[in-house]
């Protein structure tokens, strides 16, 4: 009897291991074939970037209640990770706070951008560090390490502690480019999530890092550079230039459930709400277009 | 129909052959996945030295990991030496921690005070090996890091908060096998070394923990493989500086913490990419060497019954 109940828990084992197996294969996403406006239909798996993920999943929470035959998974794992996968067609949808362009490693010219929205970096610092504004040669002295204490640049007598993102991250890649004009950071402090470099930059005395806006809380102070404040007007406007797009990439020009989704994600239903209410600068509201070489024309 | 099949299974249950099928299917899937992994890790990894031309002398020995730098600047370069010394320097300290305390936490419990040390005393180490290590992490993000920078001094993230807490999850490892290793000792070592007049500080000190030295060799080893490989709670505390620290109290890098914090950013097959498997690898490498430690270094020597 025991003997049987024992080989029954190892056949039920066995099932439940195969089951699982099962269901690991059946996430292969499928491109949608539905290809009419009423009867979408077909899965969507959308990778990449940690930064993009809530909006990511809320969008599509929203377009599922909308089109009930069409399923969409979100799924982290850094820009990186969202690139590689649409390149390789494991995703229909790759998202990336960076250009393809600018990542080594992607080709690029097979990929098709759609830009979301905008996300403003702001510099920022230790509450008790009373300084409001740097000029960009201050700031490009502070992180490559010339400048050590903060009473060179009119702050108190306090030794600078620099946070920073890992070199492989979206923010970092930004902040070095427009902020710091390509300069190379000395080496600091480095923490995976914004979350914890506010934490560190709010704990720590003297320290500097910087987030995007969507992370400020009133916890650190934002700095402004060059006298211009780290607003969304600013930044909409293109006087405020260290900002950065969240991409969604598709292999080739996109179509069916995918298409449909992409053109949620631009209208008001995403742009007006979701959007905002993130910390994000809807894309439909930017009045300057940035290229992935930095050239700046209006829109 | 369908009942018959069932009954079918079960008549071939009862027989030998499923069992023996079981078991070897179940070994048979720990060999190949093992196998699999270290074929995986070896390709990703050797491609950094093979497409890549990378020599394996400027990995390991140079500190300039510099893999986002333009061909024309004089980059990409990955090296990765202030990461390896990062990983050394934290798991032995740690080690160096753990391990005295864990010798006398095991000799308490197996000859000490073996009743509530094994009714209290055991469970609660057993119980810090349960812990979860981002909430190792987290209480030392929250409590250690905040009281080494007001007490101690730095900035609190260190090489000093990466050992204490390494040292904490190490311990366990080190208890269970050092006890296991001296309850599994003959009782005529003790009652020989007490007969001879020896007192019971000695009869421990001069008899007992040589006797079990293989079982304190081998849980030392343990303890440092996984001091070695243990990634989450020590990147939350040790501040993550890629550069060789000077002092206890210099932020620093480990091997984990550095791939953690780039690998979902870098595109499969980049060079980037390819110099963090070429960590893994090197991961790999070193608790082979662990594991043989283990294995060969250990059984020679100490007393065996």
């Amino acid at each position: 009897m025991l003997k049987k109940s024992k080989i029954m828990m190892v056949a039920l084992l066995c099932l439940v291991a195969m089951a699982a197996l099962a269901g690991c294969g059946g996430q292969d996403a499928k491109q949608g074939a539905g290809g009419s406006a009423q009867q979408l239909s077909g899965n969507i798996t959308v990778v990449g970037s940690t930064a993009m993920q809530p909006l990511a999943e809320q969008a599509a929470t929203q377009f599922m209640a909308k089109n009930p035959n069409v399923k969409i998974v979100v799924q982290g794992g850094g820009s990186g990770t969202g690139l590689t996968q649409v390149s390789q067609g494991a995703a229909e949808i790759g998202t990336s706070d960076i250009f393809a362009e600018e990542k080594d490693g992607i080709d690029a010219t097979q990929l098709t951008d759609h830009q979301i929205c905008v996300v403003g970096i702001a510099a920022v610092v230790n509450p008790a560090i009373t300084i409001d504004n740097l000029t960009k040669q201050q700031l490009v002295d502070i992180f490559t390490g010339k400048t050590t204490n903060w009473k060179s640049v009119g702050g108190p007598d306090q030794k600078i502690v620099l946070v920073n993102r890992p070199k492989a991250s979206g923010t970092r890649a930004i902040f070095k480019k427009y902020a710091l004009g390509g300069a190379e950071e000395a080496a600091g402090i480095e923490e995976d999530s914004s979350g914890t470099v506010r934490k560190i930059i709010k704990e720590t005395p003297g320290a500097i890092g910087y987030l995007a806006l969507s992370y400020l809380d009133g916890s650190v102070r934002a700095v402004n550079l060059d006298g211009v404040a780290p607003t969304k007007e600013n930044i909409t406007a293109g006087k405020y230039l260290v900002f950065g797009y969240e991409h969604c990439y598709t292999k080739g020009k996109p179509s069916g459930a995918v298409a449909a989704f992409l053109e949620y994600m631009m209208s008001d239903d995403v742009q007006k709400t979701i959007v905002p209410q993130l910390g994000y600068i809807p894309e439909t509201e930017m009045k300057i277009v940035r290229d992935a070489s930095g050239n700046i024309k209006n829109k | 129909m369908k009942k018959g099949v069932i009954k079918m299974i079960f008549r071939l249950g009862c027989s030998e052959l499923l069992g023996k099928c079981l078991t070897t299917g179940a070994a048979l899937i720990a060999i190949v996945s093992t196998i699999t992994i270290v074929v995986f890790i070896s390709m990703k990894g050797l491609s950094t030295f093979t497409n890549y031309g990378v020599s394996i002398k400027e990995f390991l020995f140079s500190v300039d990991w510099l893999p986002d730098r333009l061909p024309e600047e004089g980059g990409p370069q990955v090296g990765v030496l202030a990461f390896i010394f990062g990983s050394v320097v934290v798991s032995m300290l740690a080690v160096l921690l753990s391990a005295p305390l864990s010798i006398t936490c095991a000799v308490f419990i197996v000859e000490v005070a073996p009743f509530w040390g094994q009714r209290f005393l055991q469970p609660a180490i057993e119980l810090l090996a349960g812990i979860p290590s981002v909430v190792y992490g987290y209480i030392g993000l929250s409590v250690l890091v905040p009281f080494i920078r007001d007490n101690v001094g730095g900035l609190g993230f260190s090489v000093l908060a990466g050992f204490l807490v390494l040292s904490l999850m190490i311990l366990p490892t080190i208890v269970s096998i050092l006890t296991d290793s001296l309850r599994s000792l003959p009782r005529e070592y003790k009652e020989a070394a007490l007969a001879l007049g020896s007192t019971r500080w000695q009869a421990i000190r001069l008899v007992l923990i040589p006797a079990a030295r293989s079982g304190l060799i081998t849980g030392i080893v343990l303890g440092l493989a996984r001091a070695f490989g243990e990634a989450l709670a020590v990147q939350m505390v040790i501040g993550n500086t890629r550069k060789i620290p000077t002092s206890i109290l210099d932020p620093v890098i480990t091997l984990t913490s550095a791939i953690t914090m780039d690998m979902g950013n870098t595109p499969m097959g980049s060079l980037w990419n390819s110099a963090l498997w070429s960590m893994g690898l090197f991961l790999l490498i070193m608790s082979f060497f662990f594991i043989l430690v283990v294995r060969y270094g250990v059984s020679k020597g100490g007393i065996t019954r």
